[in-house]
């Protein structure tokens, strides 16, 4: 993990000292909202349904147990008792009080954590692969990367008043688990002759103009990254439709202008900016390198965890769907599912959070990790102790064994919080869970992405769900519609629109029929839904969807 | 053709606490939508969202919401405002925790 510096502690401590002493002049009438609006947003406080948010920064989704213990501990203080982790890797509060926050972000300095750039016109909270540094497929750690981003990107002078946010992911393995051709830059690490670098995509994003990004560069040296980056922003910070805040993200910069004439321009910024690091960049990325050595790794028997697996049902149905292989192979990945059927998605309580402090201290080396499918992982767990660990969870509530199976479900917060949906996400979310969870099906119907945004900007990510559910307002009335076949993975696709929407009733039976539909049409268990969808296309999901539709169809047909 | 007009309350978000709070006829802040004004004109509508705009130390983001008269108070029309004076439905929390919020 990365240790904060003098130079962070204290570049945090002021910039709490600045937002106390603004709450402070907001409260006593001194800042108007107008004015204080812009500086809440850059410390991540929102104004919500119901009450304010905050929003903090979990960099790459990497964590350890001291850090889960703080914020279990924010919750119980001046929240609810719980936190929301969300697709961005971050943790929300929802229910701050505005004189309490300054204390709040007091405490999350005390544990190296802040809450900067988690909302604004800037560049957001680097995202990663969350199994960065565990997994066996992986090239190289990213995660050293994302913090070398991260100290550029934070309070960067040119890059504080952007057209609109902008967001970057990075992956280390050729499977793509960080949704890095839906951000704004995506990187995605290459091998070129021996040496390590990266793949740069852009202009990707969902949201109301959802788009798959495009290869701006196929590989840029890590001495050349940041330069690079820095070109690509601040080409697109005096390009970017600041006259429309619906055009200002960068994928409609890309779209119109080309691919081709954002590369010239990027390049020609690239020659201009390339000396100016000076290797001060490559010399911070060594002092980066270091908090991220692996930890030491176990020896030991794994015997009587395979001994164990052949005997227990529930532990061994859990160590296949919430365990990854990890490079070293007396070693797994464990996932722990904030998705159990019924509770809301990517919601932890302080109690579970502070279980999973405790097992990460215990048996996972202290490292834990958000995943942007609102999970959290235990990176580093010896085969040995999964029993111990999979106890532990089940005692906290936290063993549900559904990993990427449907009831899996990235939710955003929907109605029930947010001040821009236009309807619920959770209880869709929860009906759904439960019900395939009641039938006992979802290790037969396999993986399957089901992931429901409440509005068009689509924080919960349906455009690239295999099943894809967007809420709307239809004259009064919550109204959801369908959307199938899209992919958040390296073969990333934007799903297609199956047709009217449906209401808050009739939302469960219509994903029961698109199932039904396709535990018929595979060929059989291996072919997963998205395979299924691929092989024969939106027809028979429409027809499965709409019956009455196709029969009405079919009878004037005749 | 002119539209009838809706019956509306000035609502808005408490500063402190973030809260949903509706404006009184005596020009307070309730917590309690049976409480608020209700505003069945134009003009008045637009007069009293003003003055409940201009409280800058006590509420943030000052609007009208369209509600129907009923014997128990005024009820809202659209599913956000009636979330918002209930609270979030995968939690007991927000007003319904006190029932005679609700």
């Amino acid at each position: 993990m990365y240790k904060y510096s003098q130079f962070d502690s204290d570049f945090i401590r002021q910039r709490n000292a600045q937002f106390r002493a603004q709450i402070e002049r907001r409260l006593n009438g001194s800042l108007t909202e107008d004015e204080f609006k812009p500086l809440r947003l850059m410390n991540g406080l929102y104004l919500q349904l119901h009450a304010y948010m905050l929003r903090v920064a979990i960099p790459y989704g990497s964590l350890n147990g001291g850090q889960m213990r703080q914020l279990a501990m924010i919750a119980d203080r001046w929240d609810k008792g719980y936190g929301h982790f969300t697709t961005r890797q971050n943790i929300q509060f929802n229910w701050p009080k505005l004189p309490d926050v300054a204390d709040i972000l007091d405490a999350l300095g005390d544990v190296d954590m802040h809450a900067i750039q988690t909302s604004g016109n800037t560049i957001r909270n680097v995202t990663a692969d969350h199994f960065a540094g565990a997994a066996a497929d992986e090239l190289e750690d990213p995660r050293p990367y994302a913090e070398l981003i991260r100290q550029w990107s934070t309070d960067h002078p040119e890059f504080q008043f952007l057209p609109r946010k902008f967001k970057i992911a990075l992956s280390g393995s050729p499977r793509d688990r960080a949704v890095t051709r839906a951000h704004d830059i995506g990187l995605r690490m290459v091998k070129k002759q021996g040496l390590v670098g990266f793949e740069v995509i852009i202009g990707g994003g969902l949201g109301r103009t959802p788009m798959i990004g495009k290869v701006i560069r196929e590989f840029i040296t890590p001495a050349d990254l940041l330069p690079y980056l820095e070109a690509i922003v601040s080409v697109w910070n005096l390009l970017g439709r600041r006259d429309n805040k619906y055009k200002a993200r960068i994928k409609i910069t890309v779209h119109e202008h080309g691919i081709d004439k954002i590369r010239a321009l990027v390049e020609e910024r690239f020659a201009l900016l390339r000396g100016s690091f000076q290797g001060n960049d490559q010399r911070l990325l060594e002092q980066i390198r270091t908090g991220f050595a692996p930890p030491t790794f176990k020896t030991g028997p794994v015997k009587a965890f395979e001994q164990r697996y052949g005997l227990d049902r529930v532990f061994r149905d859990w160590v296949n769907t919430n365990t990854h292989p990890h490079r070293n192979h007396a070693y797994a990945i464990v996932s722990i599912s904030l998705k159990t059927p019924g509770k809301t998605p990517g919601d932890a309580s302080a109690e579970q959070m502070r279980v999973m402090a405790e097992i990460a201290e215990h048996y996972g080396h202290d490292e834990l990790r958000v995943s942007h499918e609102q999970n959290l992982i235990l990176p580093h767990v010896h085969k040995s102790d999964l029993e111990t660990v999979h106890k532990m969870l089940q005692r906290a509530g936290l063993a549900a064994a559904n990993i990427g199976l449907i009831s899996d479900i990235i939710a955003c917060p929907g109605m029930d919080y947010c001040a821009l949906a236009t309807a619920r996400s959770i209880p869709i979310a929860q009906e759904i869970a439960t019900h395939f969870d009641t039938l006992k099906a979802e290790h037969d119907i396999g993986v399957l992405k089901v992931k429901i945004s409440g509005c068009i900007n689509a924080c919960g990510h349906h455009h690239i769900g295999h099943i894809g559910i967007l809420g709307l307002d239809r004259a009064g009335v919550e109204n959801y519609q369908i959307t199938l076949g899209g992919d958040a993975t390296e073969t990333a696709a934007i799903g297609e629109r199956a047709g009217p929407g449906f209401s808050a009733d009739e939302i469960v039976p219509a994903i029961d029929r698109l199932v039904t539909a396709y535990l018929e049409l595979r060929t059989d268990r291996s072919e997963a839904f998205l395979q299924t969808y691929r092989r024969v296309g939106l027809a028979p999901f429409k027809t499965a969807l709409y019956p009455e539709t196709t029969r009405i169809r079919q009878v004037n047909a005749a | 053709m002119v539209r009838p007009f809706i019956d509306k309350v000035v609502t808005a978000n408490d500063l402190r606490e973030g809260d949903v709070v509706y404006l009184t006829e005596v020009n307070n802040w309730s917590r309690h939508l049976a409480e608020a004004e209700v505003l069945q004109d134009e003009a008045t509508a637009k007069a009293r969202l003003a003055v409940g705009s201009s409280d800058v130390l006590n509420i943030i983001g000052a609007y009208l919401a369209d509600v129907t008269p009923a014997e128990t108070g005024p009820e809202p029309r659209h599913f956000r405002e009636e979330f918002r004076r209930t609270g979030p439905s995968n939690y007991f929390h927000g007003k319904q925790e006190s029932a005679e919020n609700v």
